[in-house]
């Protein structure tokens, strides 16, 4: 039997300590365990590992995520934050678990049952599957897809449907409210969001994420300034971050879409909704910070090095988070149609552009961008996306529009004269 | 430009990120407090008061229980009464120190404690022996004198009832309502002042 993974690590461990024998000698090296015959056992096994691996680290990643941002957020905001249980509270998240594992779990009567109980099974499923193609290290990722690019914004929209699933099986107003607005919103954000990926994979000539990796020279954070940052604003706004958080706005509508839900189905969604931030960190670090390639040691501490690059996006979104104030639903769509949306075409056909005649210097075929056509990329694409970000923010600026419907139109207001 | 104020905000939250934070962990630390707080658990000097009830006639929320008895000898001569019930109801006080203001001989002041939470609501109205047996260490609000001698709630000794007081009032204590007084009451003479009026 022919392992899947055969280039994860860990599996490839897990595998050939339980199975290897003579027949994957080439492979694994050594005897396993398990005596011949077996190895079907050891498949299983090495899969588990994996799955569990990935599972219970993205949980545990977002419950250190929670207590990560209320500490740096109550900083942010010249407080303390959670400081009780454990050492700089670092035990608060598990505080938080237990609450909310032994709070009751509702279901309104007029609700609908089985699609209120899929909500937070599809946004973490949409969560997990996106993990797949993460490569936290060299040769460390469940998955090298071909399209690992389009996998991602694939998985990642089906957040959107679980959160109209939400809004309408809770047969609540204000879950309503939130799922209508976070479906205009979210649709609006995919097109810039996909928009500004098509820079890097044309640079990379792959969807590959492990390919995207190996293609950066240069951090194409330099290499496609405005790709990064139509990606990240577009991905705050696919998590709900602060800033776009029109859809559970708490001043506004209770909870938005998750006003009904308590207990482990709230603990479920909120646990989807931090390690997105942490796969959306990690995401922006592969695809615009070199993922787990650093200055040395690439290969041993490779896993070091994303972990940094993850830790620096997700202090960004905190640091956002703490900063700007709510927007309203028009901002949040002038800003998406009139600022992010010209962007990113403007940053797909300068790269398109650049790719073009780079790949016709190699040849006919476009071949690899090397490392000093990337340093005449970005010193292209730097001062084009801060003169872009000059010109489209003026034009973006929205002002306040007054309505035209005079209220006398509507209504008849006597005059004093008349009444008398 | 657009966006500029976007990372004039930014760089507010990071300057805010790099100063330490201003919260006070309130058991452990604690802010200095003024001396001229105006906190629960009054101080009341049992030498000084003479029981005219001034302070339950002041208090704005009626919150002031006096039951005094008058010494059998010596009140006509405007002698000094004993005091049995002296309720204050901290539970609806609002320590607007109005009772303090009113009393005529500095025998009330206000406490500085503010810790005083209770289950019941009874536990909250401060008895009379509850007010003889406390360390008394008088707020200087409204009595200057304590401010003028710099006297601080916090750090300094609890202060006998001859030093609070504008002035010394030696015998004051020998002529304390409940002690007999030995003297002679002239009956007469109270009389003879009421019909001047």
């Amino acid at each position: 039997m022919v392992p899947f993974l055969q280039d994860n690590v860990i599996y490839r461990g897990v595998y050939c300590w339980l199975g290897g024998n003579e027949g994957n000698a080439q492979w694994c090296g050594g005897d396993g365990l398990l005596p011949g015959g077996y190895e079907w056992v050891a498949y299983f096994v090495a899969g588990l590992t994996i799955m569990l691996i990935l599972v219970n680290g993205a949980l545990l990643g977002a419950a250190v995520f929670v207590w990560a941002e209320r500490r740096l957020l109550a900083r942010f905001q010249a407080r303390r934050g959670p400081n009780r249980w454990g050492p700089w509270g670092i035990l608060q998240p598990i505080a938080d678990l237990v609450k909310l594992l032994i709070k009751e779990d509702i279901i309104p009567t007029a609700a609908d049952r089985i699609a209120f109980t899929l909500v937070p099974i599809i946004m973490l499923m949409s969560l997990l599957l996106s993990l797949a193609v993460l490569p936290f290290a060299r040769n460390t990722y469940l998955a090298n897809l071909n399209i690992g690019v389009l996998y991602i914004v694939a998985v990642s929209s089906m957040t959107t449907i679980a959160i109209f699933m939400a809004g309408w099986a809770s047969a609540n107003k204000f879950a309503m409210f939130g799922a209508m607005r976070g479906v205009t919103m979210l649709i609006s954000y995919e097109i810039p969001l996909i928009l500004s990926l098509v820079g890097v994979v044309l640079i990379a000539g792959s969807m590959s994420l492990v390919s995207v990796v190996e293609a950066q020279y240069l951090p194409f954070i330099l290499v496609q300034p405005l790709g990064a940052l139509v990606f990240m604003l577009g991905i705050s706004a696919e998590l709900n971050r602060t800033p776009f958080d029109i859809l559970e706005a708490e001043s506004e509508i209770v909870a938005g879409y998750h006003t009904e839900y308590s207990g482990i189905k709230f603990a479920l969604i909120q646990a989807a909704e931090m390690a997105g931030v942490l796969a959306a960190s990690g995401f922006l670090a592969t695809l615009f910070l070199g993922g787990w390639s650093g200055p040395f040691l690439s290969t041993q501490l490779g896993a070091l090095w994303f972990l940094m690059k993850l830790s620096f996006f997700v202090f960004l979104f905190i640091w956002i988070r703490a900063t700007f104030p709510r927007l309203r639903i028009d901002q949040i769509m002038a800003f998406a149609w009139k600022f992010l949306l010209p962007l990113a075409m403007i940053n797909f056909l300068a790269t398109a552009v650049q790719v073009y005649f780079f790949g016709f210097y190699h040849g006919d075929v476009p071949g690899e961008i090397t490392r000093n056509e990337q340093w005449v990329m970005a010193a292209i694409n730097v001062p084009l996306a801060v003169a872009s970000i000059v010109a489209f923010g003026h034009f973006a600026r929205e002002g306040i529009r007054v309505p035209a419907v005079r209220l006398e139109s509507i209504v008849p207001i006597p005059r004093v004269a008349e009444v008398d | 430009m657009y966006g500029l104020g976007l990372a004039k905000g930014l760089m507010v939250t990071m300057k805010n990120f790099i100063r330490p934070p201003f919260t006070v962990q309130y058991p452990e630390e604690r802010l200095p407090q003024h001396p001229r707080f105006r906190g629960e658990e009054f101080v009341w000097y049992d030498e000084r008061c003479t029981g005219c009830a001034s302070c339950a006639k002041y208090c704005p929320l009626g919150i002031i229980k006096i039951v005094t008895s008058p010494s059998e000898t010596a009140v006509l001569e405007g002698d000094k009464y004993d005091i049995e019930v002296f309720d204050i109801d901290i539970g609806r006080c609002m320590f607007c120190g109005l009772c303090v203001e009113a009393c005529p001989y500095d025998a009330l002041f206000m406490g500085s404690g503010f810790e005083r939470g209770r289950y019941q609501r009874k536990d909250l109205v401060i008895s009379v022996d509850e007010l003889r047996q406390a360390v008394k260490r008088p707020s200087t609000w409204f009595r200057p004198q304590l401010e003028n001698a710099r006297y601080d709630p916090q750090e300094g000794e609890p202060l006998a009832w001859e030093d609070v007081g504008r002035e010394k009032w030696p015998w004051h204590k020998q002529e304390k309502a409940g002690a007999k007084i030995n003297r002679t009451v002239h009956r007469g003479g109270a009389e003879s002042s009421q019909d001047k009026k």
